[in-house]
């Protein structure tokens, strides 16, 4: 095991399959000789060369789509958006093509792409840089989409992506980049669709995804130091496949269930998540499902108004004693 | 080389020039103090071309640029206070607060905005053109961005489209050599941007962007081309900028001396020999341009300072425009009741309980801001404290 930061841990991901596999390239915004601007491809184009690491100009949908045909062609890009903003100049190629590409053409064609992007707000980088689109991707068919909160869980998920044959979307947190956290040393992949219980609780499940994983925890510590409640705190780290059995059974014990994430309410993760449990579980609930989201306004650059804006611990504990009120 | 104007003029232009450096060095500080927050993209050398082309537009044609407009709003006559308060996230900015650096607008003096999304302004000047055309006004729409947002999608879909409908615009590229870290050569193909429109049936030409003068020239021409014969030109302006790409650059793809050598054509300081040289402006003068400058920076700061936080039950404002009719409700589900901005004067309870909680979390930070460049690293993640807490979790 080795301590590493999530950036470290997501760019070992990379060399590791660059090593093992001559078919992966990384592309993208400044990620070759100025090593990404978040520092995540630092030393692969000095291990690998122009070749494999190719800085590209500025054209999203153009990078996403050259993506596309190289994956085609047998090549498995990793492909990195400077931001998950930014992918919305490339939804096009994303979804009209990547996504469905495979099933249009009923088989013939396979599209093993990684497109990375970081996202999240609370930096001041105001509405046009601040976004949470785990909801938009995970709407579309055809496009698996992960959301790792851990370095462990970066590294392992990105290796899988990698080899995986599908388009993937691997959505990581700005804020995430600097954390650190043991890494496994040798060669472990994890499977998508397996969520991780990060906390074993009785009382109320609580369900966060990137940065809101750690705000969940966070949350879960206040509640039992303050409150004496057990919350479960689970991390389904890929929305799709998503962990549906793991998130079932917790709230099949706990009766109660809160979901955190920074994105939107209409339409959010949280929206699916609770559909799905009251379909699934509706018997089980004690309790309304709670959702704890960002506010529904376009991220603000004003220090409060963007903290305002943004789900913090205090929500999340406040959510789940609302879950439990008349219980405790 | 273009004769200086008159001497009322050339000191315009040069007090101009010297507020907006002065004004960016100040932004700059403020940064590092962490009193403006996000990314800070310093226009420090790209004086002469912003000066030189709103110098000679009118008031009533639009002008719309990238995320690197403090100066530019300021060269069309916005209050730099109003620039540094938006820049403190204060209630009296451009924005309220709202927009940050990346995106200065003022309506009043059409200056139609900054925008964080490279190439995302291109066709949005288009479309100011068009109504400008459509309501039979003699405005013309001046587009300026970087040398990268000429390899975006919307580069060519917008040059197509102005010269296909005979739009009164001018595109103007700021061509300061790289795109955030990217040199021109390695992120352009054809490395003369004047030729990247000629395809669409758009002339360009290349001028020296260090010169007011000569940016002056040209742009008069090319407004004039728009105005009167409708005709769209690409104008590519050599420029540079003394800083990184924004305060979190590292500067790893260029060399020191480049950057002296740049120095040599600073365009305030060259505009300013020449108005000497030529007895048209003194050296009482000069000193009463950086004396006026300094003290409209320093009291831009003192005023953002002073300015109001913008309150949180202004959160939902401007998010949709209101008509008459009322009961239509459309803003955030986590607090169903009508918002502030929905007809109703206050923020529903359960709105307000969701943001002061998390404004409670907007502590003020008053320590110096870690310089990315000495610490090697552009974006220094924030280190959640229970990260590992939730690695021990987890196993």
């Amino acid at each position: 095991m080795a301590e590493l930061r999530m950036r470290e841990a997501l760019r070992d991901a990379m060399a590791e399959e660059m090593r093992r596999d001559e078919a992966v390239l990384v592309m993208g915004e400044d990620v070759a000789v100025f090593q990404g601007a978040f520092k995540v491809t630092e030393g692969l184009l000095d291990e690998f060369g122009e070749r494999r690491v190719r800085d590209t100009p500025i054209s999203e949908n153009t990078i996403v789509g050259a993506g596309v045909g190289a994956a085609m062609g047998g090549l498995r890009p990793i492909v990195e958006l400077m931001t998950v903003n930014f992918s919305l100049l490339a939804l096009d190629q994303i979804i009209n093509h990547a996504a469905a590409i495979p099933y249009m053409f009923n088989g013939q064609a396979r599209v093993p792409m990684v497109v990375r992007m970081p996202g999240g707000g609370g930096h001041q980088l105001g509405p046009t840089h601040s976004h949470s689109f785990e909801a938009l991707f995970l709407q579309v068919p055809g496009l698996l989409v992960a959301c790792p909160s851990t370095p462990a869980d970066g590294k392992a998920l990105l290796k899988t992506a990698i080899r995986d044959d599908n388009p993937v979307i691997f959505i990581e947190h700005e804020s995430l980049y600097g954390a650190r956290g043991e890494v496994p040393d040798d060669d472990e992949v994890l499977r998508f669709g397996e969520a991780a219980v990060r906390r074993e609780g009785g009382d109320v499940t609580i369900i966060g995804i990137l940065k809101m994983a750690h705000t969940a925890a966070d949350a879960a510590q206040t509640l039992a130091d303050k409150h004496g409640v057990e919350a479960e705190v689970i991390d389904p780290r890929t929305l799709r496949p998503l962990d549906l059995d793991t998130i079932l059974a917790s709230v099949r014990k706990t009766n109660r269930a809160v979901i955190v994430e920074e994105g939107w309410p209409h339409g959010g993760v949280g929206a699916n998540l609770a559909t799905l449990i009251t379909e699934q579980a509706f018997d089980y609930l004690d309790a309304p499902v709670q959702r704890v989201t960002g506010a529904d306004v376009h991220m603000p650059y004003s220090r409060r108004l963007e903290q305002a804006a943004i789900p913090h611990e205090e929500h999340v504990v406040k959510a789940a004693l609302a879950a439990l009120e008349g219980s405790i | 080389m273009a004769d200086l104007p008159d001497a009322s003029t050339s000191y315009e232009l040069l007090a101009r020039m010297a507020l907006i450096r002065r004004f960016e060095e100040e932004a700059g500080r403020q940064y590092q103090r962490a009193k403006a927050g996000g990314f800070l993209h310093l226009a420090i050398g790209e004086e002469a071309t912003i000066v030189g082309t709103t110098s000679v537009m009118r008031e009533e044609d639009y002008l719309i640029g990238t995320y690197r407009t403090h100066g530019h709003a300021i060269a069309r006559g916005t209050d730099p206070k109003r620039v540094m308060a938006e820049l403190f996230g204060r209630v009296d900015g451009t924005s309220g607060g709202r927009g940050g650096s990346m995106h200065i607008f003022d309506a009043e003096r059409r200056f139609m905005g900054g925008y964080g999304i490279v190439g995302g302004n291109l066709p949005i000047a288009a479309g100011l053109a068009l109504s400008s055309d459509f309501k039979g006004e003699d405005a013309v729409t001046v587009c300026m961005f970087g040398d990268g947002a000429s390899n975006a999608g919307n580069f060519g879909e917008t040059m197509n489209l102005a010269a296909l409908w005979s739009l009164p615009i001018l595109f103007l590229v700021e061509n300061n050599l790289y795109g955030m870290g990217t040199s021109v050569e390695r992120h352009s193909a054809q490395t003369d941007l004047s030729k990247k429109a000629e395809g669409y049936g758009i002339h360009g030409r290349r001028i020296d962007g260090m010169d007011v003068m000569a940016v002056r020239e040209s742009v008069t021409e090319g407004l004039r081309l728009a105005r009167e014969e409708r005709r769209p030109t690409l104008i590519e302006a050599f420029t540079y900028r003394y800083r990184g790409h924004s305060a979190a650059d590292p500067e790893v793809y260029r060399e020191r001396d480049e950057v002296e050598e740049w120095r040599q054509k600073d365009p305030i300081e060259n505009f300013a020999r020449r108005c000497i040289e030529a007895g048209v402006l003194g050296e009482r003068e000069l000193q009463e341009v950086r004396d006026k400058a300094e003290a409209t920076v320093l009291a831009a700061v003192e005023f953002a300072e002073a300015s109001e936080e913008p309150p949180l039950d202004t959160l939902y404002e401007n998010l949709y425009v209101l008509g008459e009719d009322e009961g239509w409700y459309a803003v955030d589900e986590r607090s169903p009741e009508p918002h502030r901005g929905e007809h109703e004067s206050e923020m529903p309870d359960a709105a307000r309980e969701l943001a002061e909680a998390g404004a409670a979390y907007a502590t003020e930070d008053d320590r110096p801001r870690p310089n990315p460049a000495t610490h090697g690293d552009a974006q220094e993640g924030v280190e959640p404290e229970v990260a590992e807490e939730v690695e021990e979790a987890a196993d």
